[in-house]
């Protein structure tokens, strides 16, 4: 009996690894942690477990920068995870040089990767040397203005249409005693704000040229200048914002206590959590409303070379179901993000989202910074802007100064 | 364990030495393969253009010239200056003076102890978060003295550039002062009884007492103590990160933040490890030839 | 100069001893007085004073972990609840989410106690027999590493991390559980080794001599004399080594895999998630939750800490 029992639990042992030849556990590291990211990390399992392999969650709160040491550290130190997140982009990068990163080309080409994502910028940034590394997921573009109907309603003005008409109202909201532009204190708020602004009022071609090209003298020049006018308005609107998190700025806008916001489609998210609705509570100007123009940054999956073939062969299947019409809709849906592949149907989108497909459908996109700089540029620029901001002693021609310095030496 | 007898009888110079060497072997390793290793690996890094990884590519003083022309590496050093000095001077003081306090026979003495001595056991994460919010203008202590009646109250350190160094100074001396008080109240438990008899005898107030007799006895506590706060100072980040993430703008940045913003989130692991280097050197440059005069060269029988 | 000198060398007095029988008395008085002095006021007034302002953050804590959050937008962050709840608590614990996996700290709370339980125990062995090394059987150059050892205790943990993830590759150890006990008895081995040091020079140097005299040898002397007359210090470094692990993030998620993540991983999902508002109830709740393993080492062994810091902080 006993010697029976045992038999069968060594079968068992011996079979069940062999029984599901292409099912492994594959542990997948991210850092979306929040109640609405949450909920679509789950899309992505529950699509990743139906092929009979198994998402192991290794959420790791705190943004990037928490998550990412971790991450490296893990694949540098020779224990890597089946699977992680980075933004698009060259975060990935030296990894892939270092030879540490898994090669996904059979895939993308069995899957025609090349023909369903659009646009075509996402997979570029994916590709080294001609291989692919990673799957994209989504676009999340940064251009948006989101503004409070009710902020207004109460200031007594209409809501703007765009940029310069919300600059125009901010003496009538702060009389109302509402802050008119919300500013979190994150270093990468100020930053990316002032991204957009330029987008708007620059145009896309100069945003080009001074972040594509590292243009050095378009940095300096009259155009950015005007820009660092904007982003002195900007400065003088945002004072009394005293929150961190960009949620936290956001909350001030769905609550009224500001008039508007500076923020990616995410902040998105946060409004459909608060039960309001585009349109009605809320106002959303892609590009400011001055130039309708997006950026097509986003996450996507990395897949660090591993030794065991189970796991190799799970992260396969990973990788497709990511891109999968079904889950790309599922997961697109409830992060707020737009799909990487325009042949998906999101009929359930709302106001926003679909003003956002549609910029998407014309092609007027740009690349987002996280592509074109590296993340030390990236990061100077952080420390610059979240200084300007805060600080008013720092006049918008010394900032430019400053700004011209760290694209001269960008990389 | 305990019951380990050991065998050899007369352990000669040789043997003595081995055996203590034996047992040495894990602070060796530390010091020399972690510590002294480490730092070395740094250094070295710190003259190349190392980005996500490691490598060796050497571009001389380039790190150098670029961290000491970075407004925010200028402001980290400023404020850890800042927070240093107060942070050591308040420290010393108060936990001096808590202790005195605490050793005049008091009762309850157990009680006030502990009370004193429990944020120590909280992390610096959950220290940060209790602190912005008691100092978050909207809730906290502000809001509250305002809702009392005194309208025009402001108190908010945390979102002031020019004093939130301070409002991260108040929770550090929150969390760090229990402990201060503590080394100094078993210091002034090891000073001898006759001191204060001959103190008595002699007519010498009593503040006079402890400043010119007392604290020059307790060297060895103001050292341990020194190299406790000093040590936790050099290191200030989980409590910036925690309570303000630097701000507003740059204003309460750290070098510690610094080394690890530009390493990790920057991914310019050069420009960190340059920064690292001369938190290294100031440290150096104080500590090893105290260290030195302390624990080494002075010594009597080696 | 000379002082210095002198205090290097207390291994060769025996006043300790008496200094810790006085500390184990407990305190004693300057003077004799009255119970309602002047003087009595002003200490106690101080005392309650300063006690004051320690208590409020934890009395902020306690309430707000006990308000829902309706109230909490509302109101007085001094005021106790209206209604109490322990909902925050429950979910702190038990429901609040990381990721996917939606049990709280509970997750984390076992991993917390099989990281800190060794790497205690671990680093304290280790130190202890440095110090011990260090006070009663110097040998050359051991001033020398020790210098070194105390200069470590400067560096910034993050500095370090890349070669030790190297150090922790080349030995195939990366990612075990063995790997982060080891980073925790490096990183605990500067303080533990000075505290040590100084405890075991502060004994008096007649019971090493007589027991050299009756042939003990290193390792004998350490288990039968120096262990049983140390436990202040012992308990010192316990408490340190497990405040100092039970509260480390870094170290736990950089040098281990998920399945040994410890409970400030959870805490830090918990507070640093951007979730629609921030919940201030369970924040809170999970903070005093992730403090109470340290709390509850200090309530327990707080008498024994003063003695034991007496023991090994006062020598330099």
């Amino acid at each position: 009996m006993k010697i029976r029992s045992f038999a069968a639990m060594l079968a068992t042992a011996v079979a069940l690894p062999l029984g599901a030849a292409s099912a492994a556990d594959l542990e997948v590291t991210h850092w979306w942690t929040s109640g609405g990211e949450a909920a679509a990390v789950a899309e992505l399992a529950k699509a990743f477990d139906a092929t009979g392999n198994h998402w192991v969650d290794g959420a790791i709160a705190g943004s990037g920068g928490t998550a990412r040491p971790i991450m490296i550290s893990r694949i540098t130190g020779g224990d890597p995870m089946g699977a992680t997140q980075f933004n698009h982009g060259r975060q990935a990068e030296e990894l892939v040089q270092a030879g540490l990163m898994r090669d996904l080309t059979d895939v993308a080409t069995r899957e025609k990767w090349k023909e369903i994502i659009k646009p075509a910028s996402l997979l570029d940034s994916c590709t080294i040397d001609g291989k692919i590394y990673c799957a994209p997921v989504n676009i999340h573009s940064w251009q948006w203005l989101w503004l409070s109907n009710a902020a207004f309603k109460t200031a007594g003005v209409d809501v703007p249409k765009n940029w310069d008409e919300f600059v125009a109202a901010a003496p009538a909201l702060e009389k109302a005693g509402i802050v008119p532009l919300a500013v979190g204190g994150q270093p990468w708020q100020a930053a990316g704000a002032f991204d957009v602004l330029m987008v708007a009022i620059a145009g896309k071609d100069t945003f080009q040229k001074v972040f594509g090209d590292k243009d050095e003298e378009v940095a300096a020049g009259p155009e950015i200048a005007k820009v660092f006018k904007a982003a002195d308005d900007a400065r003088r609107m945002s004072k009394g914002t005293n929150v961190q998190d960009w949620n936290q700025a956001t909350n001030m806008v769905i609550t009224g206590k500001a008039g508007g916001q500076i923020m990616g489609d995410w902040a998105q998210g946060e409004f459909a959590l608060a039960g309001q609705k585009a349109g009605t509570d809320y106002t959303c100007l892609p590009g400011l409303g001055v130039n309708e123009i997006i950026s097509t940054g986003g996450d996507a999956f990395y897949f660090p070379l591993l030794k065991d073939e189970e796991k190799s062969k799970a992260q396969e299947a990973l990788a497709s179901t990511l891109l999968d019409p079904k889950t790309q809709v599922a997961f697109n849906l409830k992060k707020g993000s737009l799909p990487v592949r325009g042949d998906v149907d999101l009929a359930a989108a709302n106001d926003c989202m679909k003003k956002g497909l549609d910029i998407l459908a014309k092609g007027n996109v740009i690349q987002g910074t996280d592509q074109l700089l590296s993340a030390d540029s990236q990061k100077q620029k952080e420390d610059l802007f979240s200084e300007f901001f805060a600080n008013s002693s720092i006049t918008p021609e010394d900032a430019q100064k400053r700004f011209a310095d760290i694209i001269a030496n960008a990389e | 364990m305990a019951g380990y007898t050991q065998g050899s009888g007369r352990p000669n110079q040789w043997l003595r030495n081995l055996n203590a060497k034996i047992a040495s072997v894990p602070m060796i390793l530390t010091a020399v393969v972690i510590f002294l290793g480490g730092t070395i690996w740094t250094v070295v890094y710190s003259f190349t253009n190392s980005k996500l990884l490691p490598r060796l590519s050497f571009v001389g003083l380039d790190q150098y010239e670029r961290l000491w022309d970075a407004p925010r590496w200028l402001v980290s050093v400023q404020n850890l200056a800042i927070y240093g000095i107060f942070s050591l001077i308040f420290s010393l003081v108060i936990g001096f003076v808590l202790a005195a306090l605490m050793d005049q026979k008091i009762r309850f003495e157990n009680t006030f102890r502990t009370i004193m001595l429990y944020p120590f056991a909280l992390s610096f994460i959950v220290t940060g978060l209790v602190w912005q919010w008691l100092l978050n203008p909207e809730f906290g202590i502000q809001s509250v003295v305002r809702s009392a009646g005194w309208e025009s109250f402001t108190f908010d350190p945390l979102y002031n550039a020019d004093i939130v160094i301070y409002g991260i100074l108040i929770a550090a001396l929150w969390q760090g002062t229990g402990l201060v008080m503590c080394l100094m109240l078993a210091g002034l438990r090891g000073i001898d009884e006759d001191i204060w008899k001959a103190a008595r005898v002699d007519g010498i107030p009593m503040w006079k007492t402890y400043i010119f007799v007392v604290i020059p006895m307790m060297r060895g506590v103001f050292i341990t103590t020194l190299v406790i706060i000093a040590s936790g100072i050099v290191k200030v980040y989980d409590l910036v990160v925690a309570q303000t993430s630097g701000g507003p703008g740059i204003a309460s940045e750290v070098p510690a933040k610094y080394v690890y913003d530009y390493m990790f989130q920057a991914q310019n692991l050069g420009q960190g490890f340059a920064a690292s280097t001369m938190m290294l050197i100031t440290v150096a440059i104080i500590i090893v030839p105290w260290a030195y005069l302390e624990f080494g060269g002075g010594r009597k029988h080696v | 100069m000379s002082d210095i000198v002198a205090f290097n060398s207390v291994a060769d007095e025996a006043a300790p001893q008496a200094q810790a029988d006085r500390v184990i008395a407990g305190p004693r008085g300057r003077k004799p007085r009255r119970a309602l002095s002047g003087r009595n006021i002003m200490i106690y007034g101080t005392l309650i004073v300063v006690a004051l302002y320690y208590l409020l953050p934890l009395y902020v804590m306690v309430m707000t972990s006990l308000k829902g959050m309706p109230e909490i937008r509302l109101g007085n962050i001094f005021a106790p609840p209206v209604e109490i709840t322990f909902e925050p608590w429950a979910k702190a614990w038990a429901s609040a989410c990381t990721g996917l996996n939606c049990d709280g700290l509970s997750r984390g709370f076992w991993n917390s106690v099989r990281i800190t339980v060794p790497s205690t125990i671990v680093s304290i062995a280790i130190a202890s027999v440095n110090g011990y090394a260090l006070a009663n059987w110097r040998f050359k150059g051991a001033e020398l590493f020790f210098t070194i050892l105390i200069v470590g205790a400067f560096i910034p943990y993050q500095v370090m991390i890349y070669p030790i993830v190297i150090v922790l590759r080349e030995m195939g150890i990366y990612g075990t559980l063995t790997g982060l006990i080891i980073v925790h008895t490096i990183f605990g081995m500067p303080i533990l080794t000075l505290l040590f040091r100084n405890y075991f020079a502060g004994l008096p140097e007649e019971l090493f001599k007589a027991a050299r005299v009756d042939g003990a040898g290193f390792w004998t002397i350490y288990f039968r004399i120096m262990l049983p007359m140390s436990l202040p210090i012992f308990v010192v470094a316990m408490i340190l080594q497990v405040t100092g692990i039970w509260n480390d993030f870094l170290f736990g998620v950089v040098f281990t895999r998920p399945e040994y993540y410890p409970m400030t991983v959870q805490l830090n999902n918990i507070v640093n998630s951007v979730q629609g508002v921030k919940e201030y109830n369970v924040n809170m709740a999970a903070t005093i939750l992730t403090g109470a393993v340290p709390l509850f080492v200090y309530f327990v062994s707080g008498r024994l800490f003063v003695r034991g810091i007496a023991a090994g902080a006062v020598k330099g």
